[in-house]
């Protein structure tokens, strides 16, 4: 039988809980839920204010829209894909180094995070231009006879991205590798596998939810891109979140842009079940016993 | 992990090497621009042929520049100072709300982050053209102060979850009040947690440069958007100065804080 | 069907850390199909040897051979040595199938030959219809069945393992000791075994390599390790060794024992009634410093003349009197001279 009086003071105390995050969820919630119902909102209205499917018509039927899509995924997936083929044996070479070691490099890869997004543009600007480092570099070794063509083009984009998300990737694959029990490895070893047998059959595996977890960050992230693909792509790079920008800046097409908007968000949380899923699915077998 | 396979030296020393080269690839921007900064010439050529500072001087004599430089380091003091106390307070709630209540709050303060900043920023925009307040200060700090609130409770929160609620029950039957138990007995206990957030916080809002693009305008322009309308028409060394002071300054910041963190 | 196991012989293994050394120049011979146990306390050296025989640690020094095969510079995935651990290192992500049948894809063998014989392994751990299950399902004393299964079902020629049941509880630990052993009997496969229990180092080995700081300090069978240890720590580690200087004897028994050595006599061949023992007998007078009943027995520590603690093991059928003593109480001990084992090291050790 429950006191009346103690389940106001528990009612009471929580009250107060919720309040303490009060100011946060208020913030958050002017700042950017607000904004974001008020795209939602947008995208069903004409300029005058009436109600209309007309918007998601335009940009559905837009072969611009269309074909930024296209971009932003191949953006995204070539991304992820460069992250794992960069970011998966550097996961493995820091954990199976010592902590100390492990510990420095991971500063170091933690270093570009906190500098600028504009920073590292503006470093890439210079390594891959025409008479950039890289191709002087090359030319200088005889290797190209002719500068090679590194940005202002999806290349020089996908080189952009590829080196802001490979540390958020990195990050969560090396703490799933290094909680791998080296007894497991040793096992494997005893058993009879080789080098490579063992980091496919057993470390991989292993590792699968932080690899799930970094895929799932660069993928997600990568869509919404914006800067990266500004600067490094000289406009021949446009992924939704500039063809949005560029609906607003020439058009004033606020209802368009909108849409645009919903359609990322549409994005993001298609990506984002899929990405729940593969975890739900792949948790269920790898129960860290 | 692999000693093992101590003996499988080809295959190790392929791991190593491309992990080398990965890191290198991922330093290499940011140290590139280091030695350009001090090139005499507005080429960018590399190895630059004769040093100078003109670039650092040319920072430093920018009205614009300055300007920037100031907006964006009061925007990220501002955000820091107001967004690590709510997130803190918000932590705490989440701690004590239990499921499921917490999860959804959570949930809800992490939208920020996990929004793409573009729709963030012309969500911004709408919302304060109609308040009028486009260009504004407050505008783009309510702009940053949101995307600092999940990155401040995400250092904050562990650091909560971590801590011996038995002392804040113990101070509550002495008779302390709510607010002197979070004041008095759990700030000064997390106050390393409370710095990292609030270096966190301004780092943040120092690097935003989405939001910045479209809601700062005018005398309230920001150091990235500036690098950014910089970057978009020319390629100006000016902008090399400009990384390495920041990348210096980072560093800087960073290397404090860890050691800091590992002789607590 | 048990295929020819084969002998091990290890030559002057040694392996430091800095100044820390680990093994101090081991060398141990093993028969074919032996079951010798490495016993000692942590820090002894027996799992560095283990892991040094399995190729996870180099030693820096020293020759291991495997059936005349000199294995010390061959990489741990090519010895086809079955290893045990401690804490059994099934892989999570498999099931229990998967992880019997490993080593058998791994050497190429194809999924239904693979599957029958980690059947076959799985009925003789008594673990038919298990195979489907995931290894969070399992207890301790399954998954500790798996990791035999997955050990064996290579027909490796040497079995290494690592204090293998330290992690379950005491009745399934006495139960599982018989099974091994009985494994062991059945594959006939030579086996090093690992931990720090001196009862279960009793149990289940044909010798038992006693070590400490590195070195082995006696190696032998049960009985002769229990009955005559080398040294001090040797007998202070297998049970309640009552050491004390020869001279401390009396009667006829002790007079043929130098006089100058220590004796070790263990506390239940103590008698407290004479008549049972001849005229060899030795005896030593304390008083009485504390009683205990344990049920099966009873605990009695005397402290003699010269201050040398002595403990008594009574069984309840010869102790009918000890509860009537009183602290303080003079009491004379009875051993037969048979039962006394004069160690050979000096009294100032």
């Amino acid at each position: 039988m429950s006191d009346p009086s103690l389940l106001r003071e528990q009612r009471r105390e929580r009250m107060f809980f919720l309040s303490l995050a009060a100011p946060a969820i208020i913030l958050v919630g002017v700042a950017a839920m607000v904004p974001i119902l008020w795209i939602l909102r947008q995208s069903f209205l004409t300029l005058a204010g009436e109600a209309t499917l007309g918007n998601y018509e335009k940009i559905l039927s837009s072969g611009l829209t269309w074909s930024s899509l296209v971009v932003t995924l191949e953006l995204s997936l070539s991304t992820l894909a460069l992250c794992m083929v960069l970011g998966i044996p550097l996961a493995l070479a820091l954990a199976s180094a010592s902590r100390r070691v492990a510990n420095l490099a991971l500063i170091l890869i933690m270093l570009p995070l906190w500098t600028s997004i504009l920073v590292r543009t503006y470093g890439w600007l210079v390594l891959l231009r025409k008479d950039g480092l890289v191709n002087t570099t090359l030319a200088s070794l005889g290797l190209t006879d002719q500068p090679l063509p590194l940005v202002y083009n999806f290349t020089g984009a996908l080189i952009g991205m590829t080196h802001y998300m490979l540390p958020l990737f990195v990050l969560p694959v090396y703490a799933a590798m290094r909680d791998i029990d080296g007894n497991l490895v040793r096992a494997a070893a005893s058993l009879g596998a080789g080098f490579w047998r063992c980091v496919a059959t057993i470390i991989l595996r292993l590792a699968f939810s932080g690899i799930a977890s970094g895929s799932m960050i660069v993928f997600i992230y990568t869509l919404g891109f914006f800067i990266t693909p500004a600067v490094l792509g000289g406009g021949k790079v446009n992924p939704i979140a500039i063809r949005i920008e560029r609906t607003l800046s020439t058009f004033q097409d606020w209802g368009s842009a909108s849409a645009l908007g919903m359609l990322l968000l549409i994005m993001v949380l298609i990506a984002g079940c899929m990405f729940f899923a593969i975890r739900r699915l792949s948790g269920e077998r790898i129960r860290h016993a | 992990m692999l000693d093992a396979y101590h003996d499988s030296r080809l295959s190790r020393a392929l791991i190593w090497t491309i992990a080398s080269i990965v890191l290198m690839f991922l330093m290499l921007p940011t140290l590139i621009v280091v030695p350009l900064s001090f090139s005499a010439s507005d080429l960018l050529e590399f190895p630059p042929k004769e040093w100078s500072l003109r670039w650092y001087e040319t920072f430093f004599a920018s009205a614009a520049w300055m300007a920037a430089l100031k907006t964006s380091l009061m925007l990220g003091a501002l955000t820091a100072v107001i967004a690590v106390p709510v997130a803190f307070l918000a932590s705490i709630a989440i701690n004590r709300l239990g499921f499921p209540l917490a999860g959804g709050v959570y949930a809800f303060l992490l939208t920020p982050s996990v929004t793409p900043g573009i729709l963030l920023a012309i969500g911004l925009f709408v919302v304060l053209a109609k308040l009028g307040l486009i260009g504004s200060f407050i505008g783009v700090l309510a702009g940053h102060v949101t995307l600092a609130i999940p990155v401040a409770v995400v250092v904050l929160l562990p650091a909560v979850n971590r801590f011996d609620w038995q002392q804040a029950q113990a101070a509550r039957s002495l008779g302390a009040a709510w607010s002197g138990v979070i004041g008095r007995i759990i700030a000064p206990q997390l106050s390393l947690s409370l710095v990292a957030a609030g270096l966190m916080a301004f780092l943040s809002s120092l690097d935003e440069a989405v939001i910045s693009i479209f809601v700062a305008n005018g005398p309230n322009t920001t150091l990235p958007k500036l690098m950014f309308i910089s970057l978009r028409d020319q390629i100006d060394p000016t902008i090399a100065a400009i990384s390495t002071l920041w990348t210096l300054f980072v560093g800087v910041v960073v290397l404090t804080l860890n050691m800091r963190t590992t002789n607590a | 069907m048990s295929p020819a196991s084969l002998p091990i012989s290890i030559t002057d293994l040694r392996k430091s850390y800095g100044n820390y050394v680990a093994l101090d120049d081991v060398t141990l011979d093993i028969a074919a199909g032996e079951f010798l146990t490495l016993l000692g306390p942590s820090g002894s050296g027996k799992t560095t040897l283990l892991m040094a025989l399995a190729g996870f640690v180099r030693p820096e020094r020293g020759a291991l051979l495997v059936g005349g095969r000199d294995v010390t510079r061959l990489p741990p995935n090519k010895r086809d040595i079955g290893v045990v651990f401690q804490n059994y290192a099934l892989f999570p992500h498999m099931s229990v199938w998967e992880n019997v049948e490993y080593p058998l894809r791994l050497r190429g063998v194809p999924k239904a030959q693979a599957r029958e014989r980690a059947e076959a392994a799985l009925r003789r751990m008594e673990l038919s219809g298990f195979g489907a299950r995931d290894i969070a399902a399992l207890s301790g004393g399954q998954r500790q069945r798996v990791a035999l299964a997955r050990a064996i079902v290579f027909e490796p020629r040497v079995m290494l393992m690592d204090e293998p049941l330290s992690a379950l509880d005491k009745n399934l630990r006495e139960q599982m000791q018989f099974e091994i052993r009985k494994l062991h009997d059945d594959l006939g496969v030579t086996t090093i075994y690992v931990t720090h229990d001196q009862r279960e180092a009793l149990t289940m080995s044909d010798r038992i390599a006693v070590m400490n700081a590195g070195r082995i300090q006696h190696i032998d069978a049960p009985q002769e390790i229990y009955r005559r240890p080398k040294n001090r720590f040797v007998a202070n580690f297998m049970g309640e060794a009552n050491i004390f200087p020869v001279a401390t004897l009396q009667g006829l028994g002790a007079g043929r024992l130098p006089r100058e050595d220590l004796a070790m006599i263990r506390a239940e061949n103590f008698e407290l009634d004479p008549a049972s023992l001849g005229d060899d007998r030795v005896e030593v007078t304390g008083r009485l410093v504390s009683k205990a009943f344990r049920g099966e027995n009873w605990l009695l520590n005397l402290e003699t003349v010269d201050g040398h603690q002595l403990m008594l093991s009574m069984t309840a059928n010869r102790a009918a009197a000890c509860g009537d003593f009183k602290i303080g109480d003079e009491l004379r001990a009875y051993a037969s001279s048979t039962h006394v084992h004069v160690l050979e090291e000096a009294r100032t050790q």
